[in-house]
């Protein structure tokens, strides 16, 4: 196995059991389904467009590394949690290679694009099932997380990441939101940015709030209150 | 004076007039840079500070204005010269200085300066109306150098003035305004260009930097100011135990009060900002006379700074503790005392240092040197010795960074259409760019045009276009745009203002006492306490831009220190440190403690010949130690002792750490290291593979790949007080960093990033000097317990561990303890 060094969490959500990778995708051993969020094809090229040249690679990254989770967990389904695509036209603009890939990861297996707010219409260019939603086992899958409590839901557009604490400097770092009931992933994508779980966003959607913190070989569980927040702007932090 | 130099009396009689009414003669350096200005030639002036080096290098000019001043109508009126200074606030009081003899002989000669800070109603009128002398600094001058007009604007150019050029050698700012210079000479044939440099071990590479490079072009002049007397040196013997570790001095703070008591002005030179935090507030504590001592370093709000250097010009002052920011500038009034407190680094800095006191040529400065620790004391007599011969250290200036020459074939794309062949003639005209290949231009070139990926598909989005004659320009004022808001060679580190608030009441906000970097602040808890401007503040929380303190003086700053400005010990002096360490003679000039100290390390291990490494082992509290001695410097030790961990983990010797300092290395772990072949472990060949795989999750290595890719315009500044907003339409430069390392880690940008780290961070080249040295020289001594020598390095043990992986352990650790502490309340 390519990366048998990595040390999965197992999750609790909503009776379901989960496993969060390193990699920051989730996988669902019973359903035996792979599911990803916010990968953003195309990020990179969408910067060049106004003239900030940022390699080329992203697509290709994410795609490579969801062919190593995939090698490894053989899912039957794989589930993209919505923004898959930077922006409309991102599709069009994607590498030949790049899409030979994306085909490739598709072939033989059930794949759903859950819609997302960057790419609300349905890809052309690719195969698959297109939904806003979904529901598999006790757990409704969406893009963007409700509002308030909302067991059993799992969704994706934050980008959470957490900023922790050691040692007099803090590390921040791409994270699984969770409590027992609900859970928000990490943004999948090369170049996807990420949002401090204790940022007024996410406020009221969590009991217990617990971030499952990507390592390089692991993933770390912070209770809420280790965690720190970004320097933010005083309405920001009122919110909090 | 030779047969044949010019005379006072060669000077024009109104100049001749106004040496003769100060009663002044003009010096011989003086007039050597004339004689050199009136043949055109280029020329270097190399004077201590004090001089006359200023007046030298503006007389040709004001003559030359002067006597066509009469002839010329107004509309000829072109820049004539142009200074150039690395520090804004030095062409401001440049600008006054000249502007003293201009009034005093009424010459018909204009002079405006231009910098970050001029309104844009004067500079836009500088444009079509501009001044005979302007005083700007490097990034100005790439800014002009990318306008449209700036043919017609620098057309009638006849002489260049680089001031402080030996901190302008080897660096990007320097590499930068190289390639203005470039330009500039052809934009203006015949153009001279005159250094002004204080004392440099090497003035070739200076002499170098004036003058076009494979062209035919006459070297540079060099020009020496008359003698100059030796300082007079001394190594404080403090009176109190030497310490065996630390940086602070704190032993000897008493004996530093009592020298600036007896002194009319001192400059206290110290290595880090927090140092100097440290050492203003001792000497305040013990101030019971009350002198007017004073704090200056960088991250204080300028302002701030502003005031103490005129309080020091005022004479308003006995003492300044201050960092590098008092390395350059004009003369901050009557200096009688140099102080350097900790290791000196080098004896070149130090002789600029004590340069900084005694302007008068004929009067010796003098200078006292507090070793903070007992191989600061060895560092301290070897610079001494140095100084006392006269030699100074130096390295040959890197090559020209790539991200420096990405941004400026942008800004000449901005200015004019341009012709491949043309610029790259015109860059490789200057000296840090002249060994430049043709093929890394056209890989910046098209790094420029569409980020020069092998996977092309940027194509249609290019920013520099091909015209039809084969001429690239640029695409769009956009672009032309993103090139003003880039420009510049230096990366700020994100930073917040410290702002102080009020305890009481509503939170007014205060005043801003500086800056500090995000990191730190990020680093703080509320309720944390810290030394700042000369204070115990209090971290509040943050607000905006801002980091809101209040005063907190009744309180011990927790958090001790931070970062800033360190440079490590220069190959010159280690060598000195490692002869003097081996050489029992010399012993003897030493203070009685460190003679004792040497003597029981060679009763009971080694003393390591000059070209020798000692490496011991020993155990010690439950685990084994190796250590070794190479003198190289903190920073190339750390790439060695981050190697070495990597190598005995394949060993399966478990290392558990290690810890560099400037002069040794110590590596612990839980078995036995005194069977390894040292000679496999310290074989050059760690420098492949082991370095490639660690750098790959370097945090500095991805820091200075974002410092690379601002420069290069690759991605957008972060101006201190803008905060980026839309928290998805962020990137981190470290996901840039990863794909591209990813994918192809031969792009130039990571080429660039590598040059910079090699030359910094990880002293790449002081490390393969030092493994090359010690090659079949490795002296080993196995002992039972911890050597004499070993002392200092175990003591900072417990203050700093770095470990390859501690990222990654810290993650793991601190989640560890939370599980820990969760569990037992269960």
């Amino acid at each position: 196995m390519p990366d048998n060094a990595a040390i999965n969490a197992a999750i609790e959500v909503n009776g379901e059991s989960l496993v969060a990778t390193a990699a920051g995708a989730l996988y669902w051993p019973a359903q035996e389904a792979l599911i990803v969020a916010d990968l953003h094809f195309e990020k990179g090229s969408s910067f060049a467009r106004r003239g900030v040249m940022l390699p080329p690679y992203d697509t290709r990254t994410t795609l490579k590394r969801m062919k190593v989770l995939a090698e490894r967990f053989q899912p039957r389904a794989i589930v993209s949690l919505g923004d898959a695509f930077h922006e409309t036209g991102a599709e069009a603009r994607m590498d030949e290679e790049d899409a030979t890939l994306l085909d490739a990861l598709m072939a033989g297996r059930e794949w759903i694009w859950v819609l997302g707010n960057h790419d609300p219409a349905p890809p052309t260019r690719f195969a698959g099932e297109v939904c806003e939603e979904m529901k598999l086992g006790s757990l409704v899958l969406r893009h963007e997380p409700t509002q308030g409590a909302a067991p059993g839901e799992l969704a994706g557009h934050l980008h959470p990441c957490a900023r922790v604490r050691a040692d007099g400097s803090t590390q921040r770092r791409r994270c699984f939101a969770s409590d027992s009931e609900r859970m928000i992933l990490p943004a999948f994508g090369a170049y996807a940015g990420g949002l401090n779980v204790l940022d007024e966003a996410y406020a009221g959607m969590f009991g217990e709030l617990t971030a499952w913190v990507m390592g390089a070989r692991g993933v770390y569980p912070f209770a809420s209150g280790a965690l720190v927040r970004d320097p933010q702007s005083p309405a920001q932090r009122a919110a909090g | 004076m030779p047969d044949g130099a010019l005379s006072t009396s060669d000077l024009p009689p109104v100049f001749a007039g106004w040496f003769a009414a100060r009663g002044w003669r003009p010096r011989a350096h003086q007039l050597a840079c004339l004689e050199a200005a009136r043949g055109g030639r280029s020329h270097l002036l190399i004077a201590p500070t004090g001089g006359g080096k200023t007046l030298a290098g503006f007389l040709p000019s004001l003559i030359e204005i002067a006597e066509a001043g009469a002839r010329r109508s107004n509309c000829e009126r072109r820049v004539h010269t142009l200074y150039i200074s690395p520090l804004k606030a030095l062409a401001v009081d440049i600008a006054r200085n000249v502007e003293t003899p201009v009034r005093e002989m009424d010459l018909p000669i204009r002079l405006e300066t231009r910098t970050g800070d001029t309104p844009a109603s004067r500079r836009q009128r500088q444009k079509y109306n501009p001044p005979d002398i302007l005083l700007t600094t490097p990034e100005q001058v790439a800014l002009l150098l990318a306008n449209k007009d700036a043919a017609r604007f620098f057309g009638g150019l006849k002489t260049v003035i680089i001031d402080e050029l030996h901190s302008l050698i080897g660096v990007k700012r320097g590499q930068l305004l190289a390639l203005g210079l470039a330009r500039l000479h052809r934009l203006a044939p015949g153009l001279r260009c005159v250094g002004l440099s204080a004392t440099v071990p090497d003035p070739q590479p200076l002499l170098d930097f004036l003058t076009p490079q494979n062209a035919g072009v006459d070297e540079a002049a060099l020009i020496r100011a008359e003698g100059g007397v030796k300082p007079i040196v001394r190594v404080l013997n403090s009176e109190n135990r030497i310490p065996w570790a630390g940086h602070s001095a704190r032993h000897s703070w008493t004996e530093v009060y009592e020298a600036i008591k007896a002194s009319k002005m001192t400059l206290v030179f110290v290595n880090t900002r927090s140092q100097a935090e440290m050492t203003f507030q001792a000497l305040w504590s013990m101030n019971d006379d009350n002198l007017p001592i004073a704090l200056h370093h960088g991250s204080l709000d300028v302002e701030r700074r502003r005031k103490v250097e005129a309080a020091m010009t005022r004479g308003g002052l006995r003492a300044v503790v201050c960092t590098s920011t008092l390395d350059l500038g004009i003369d901050w009034g009557d200096v009688d005392l140099v102080i350097q407190i900790g290791a000196p680094k080098g004896a070149s800095r130090l002789t600029q240092r004590i340069g900084r006191a005694n302007h008068r040529m004929d009067e010796p400065s003098e200078a006292l040197l507090i070793p903070g620790n007992r191989f600061e004391v060895l560092e301290c007599i070897a610079a001494k010795d140095a100084l006392d011969e006269g030699a100074l250290d130096g390295e040959a200036p890197r090559d020209g960074a790539l991200d420096i020459l990405a941004q400026h074939v942008l800004g000449m794309a901005c200015a004019e259409p341009f012709f491949p062949d043309e610029l790259f003639a015109e860059v490789i005209s200057s000296a840090p760019y002249r060994d430049l290949p043709r093929e890394t231009f056209d890989e910046i070139l098209e790094f420029v045009a569409t980020g020069g990926y092998a996977l092309k598909t940027y194509e249609r989005f290019r920013r520099i276009v091909k015209t039809p004659e084969g001429r690239y320009r640029v695409r769009n004022p956009e672009t032309a745009q993103q090139y003003r808001m880039n420009v510049g060679a230096i990366v700020e580190a994100p930073a917040f203002n410290v702002r102080l608030v009020s305890t009481k009441g509503p939170r007014r906000p205060g005043r801003i006492l500086g800056t500090m970097e995000e990191w730190f602040i990020e680093g703080c808890a509320p309720g944390d306490t810290f030394l700042f401007a000369g204070e115990v503040l209090r971290f509040e929380g943050v607000d905006g831009p801002d980091a809101l303190v209040t005063r907190a003086p009744d309180e011990d700053p927790k958090i001790p220190s931070w970062n800033g400005g360190k440079f490590p010990l220069t190959t010159y002096l280690a060598e000195r440190v490692r002869k003097m360490i081996h050489d029992r003679k010399s012993w003897r000039a030493m203070p009685d403690p460190l003679r004792e100290w040497l003597e029981m390390q060679r009763e009971v291990s080694v003393i390591p010949k000059p070209d020798e490494l000692l490496v011991e082992t020993f155990p010690h509290t439950n685990r084994f130690f190796l250590v070794c001695y190479p003198f190289d410097g903190r920073l190339a030790h750390q790439t060695l002792g981050t190697l070495l961990t990597r190598r005995l983990e394949r060993l399966g010797l478990q290392p558990m750490g290690f810890v560099p300092t400037e002069y040794s290395l110590s590596i612990w772990g839980r078995q036995d290291m005194s069977g390894v072949d040292m000679a496999a472990l310290f074989d050059e060949d760690m420098m492949g593979d082991d370095l490639e795989s660690w750098l790959q999750e370097s945090v500095l290595m991805k820091r200075t790949f974002r410092d690379c890719a601002v420069i290069a315009g690759l991605i957008e500044r972060r101006y201190p007080g803008v905060q980026k907003t839309g928290r998805q339409v962020s990137f981190s430069a470290d996901l840039i960093y990863d794909v591209l390392r990813e994918h192809e880690p031969n792009h130039v940008l990571m080429k660039a990033a590598w040059a910079d780290a090699a030359g910094g961070f990880l002293d790449l080249k002081r490390l393969s000097n030092l493994l090359a040295r010690i090659k079949g020289k490795i002296r080993r001594s196995d002992l039972t317990r911890v050597s004499p020598l070993a002392i200092p390095v175990m003591l900072e043990i417990n203050k700093t561990v770095i470990h390859g992986e501690a990222q990654e352990a810290m993650l793991k650790e601190a989640s560890d303890a939370l599980i820990a502490e969760g569990m037992r309340r269960a």
